[in-house]
């Protein structure tokens, strides 16, 4: 879901940049009181983790494919801030390096997959994991739940950034974006899940770190 | 050195890096939907490039390009994530 310089309009990208911005600021204030020994090789081995499987298209109906965003499987471990962090970590280095995501959209990227999905997948994982028990299968069935919101979440925003922008009206491009992403997102789900459930199985107190 | 958990997980997402170029090369969702509603035309070209589509530039076989890629994205990133955090709670411990 990296948007390309082009398919936003020059306000929309300043306004995704100065809101990217804003939040990566507090970001940076609020997981500074909380980064403990633990979280230090784990944030390290999520980004890397996060951006070999972003590498990973899985097909899907259609001639499409989808690839994991991991801002829920980020956002579940470290907590959404550093969730937001690690997402613009993983979202900066694609667009610098791999020239995947515009330079000039890569505030709207943050947004949408670095801050609307680290934030839906997040609450949608609390909320889910309370309701079906909090043990593990209320872990996995949250996670994988929240997996998918998050997917269809960012789908939207960037729906709606498409819309603003005038590339497209916006009574196309939400439908499509969210039909396709509704897919992609059960990817995202297994995906999750599946990181979730090797966590539990190995390290189940790395799940425990967010609980504050 | 002790082997750590963190190392068995950085080890995987280099296997995964490693299994890069089996990825589906289909557009992904926000391509697709440019291509069937016309504005696929409006993306512009990247004024530089460093290692663009996640193919390393000057090596003649495609997957091993990738792979490459691939390892140098997650180390790159494991180096910053690990880094940050670092810095983040160095500067609580002030």
């Amino acid at each position: 879901m990296h948007i390309p310089d082009g398919f936003v309009s020059t306000p929309v990208a300043a306004a995704g940049c100065v809101v990217a911005a804003g939040c990566i600021a507090y970001a940076v204030k609020a997981t500074n009181k909380k980064m403990g020994e633990k979280q230090i090789p784990l944030m390290g081995v999520s980004a890397a983790f996060i951006f070999a499987a972003q590498m990973l298209n899985f097909p899907i109906a259609g001639g499409t494919s989808g690839h994991l965003i991991g801002a829920t499987l980020a956002a579940i471990l470290l907590g959404p801030w550093a969730g937001v962090l690690i997402m613009t970590c993983v979202l900066g280095v694609q667009c610098l390096i791999f020239q995947d995501g515009g330079l000039f959209a890569l505030g709207a990227n943050i947004f949408n997959m670095g801050i609307v999905a680290s934030f839906i997948g997040y609450y949608v994982y609390r909320g889910g994991a309370w309701l079906f028990g909090g043990q593990r299968r209320g872990k996995l069935v949250g996670g994988g739940l929240a997996a998918w919101f998050s997917v269809v979440m960012a789908s939207v925003a960037c729906a709606l950034e498409l819309g603003i922008s005038g590339t497209v009206p916006l009574s196309i491009a939400l439908p499509a974006m969210v039909g396709i992403h509704a897919l992609i997102g059960i990817g995202e789900g297994l995906i999750t899940a599946a990181v979730l459930s090797l966590v539990l199985a190995t390290r189940a107190d790395l799940l425990e770190l967010q609980k504050a | 050195m002790k082997f750590k958990w963190w190392h068995g997980a950085l080890i995987l997402a280099l296997f995964l890096a490693i299994l890069s170029p089996l990825a589906s090369s289909s557009p992904d969702g926000l391509e697709k939907v440019a291509e069937d509603k016309g504005f696929i035309d409006t993306a512009l070209e990247t004024s530089y490039n460093i290692i663009p589509g996640y193919v390393m530039p000057g090596i003649a076989n495609d997957a091993v390009a990738t792979i490459l890629a691939g390892i140098i994205g997650t180390l790159v990133l494991f180096g910053i994530g690990y880094g940050l955090a670092k810095l983040l709670k160095a500067k609580d411990e002030a």
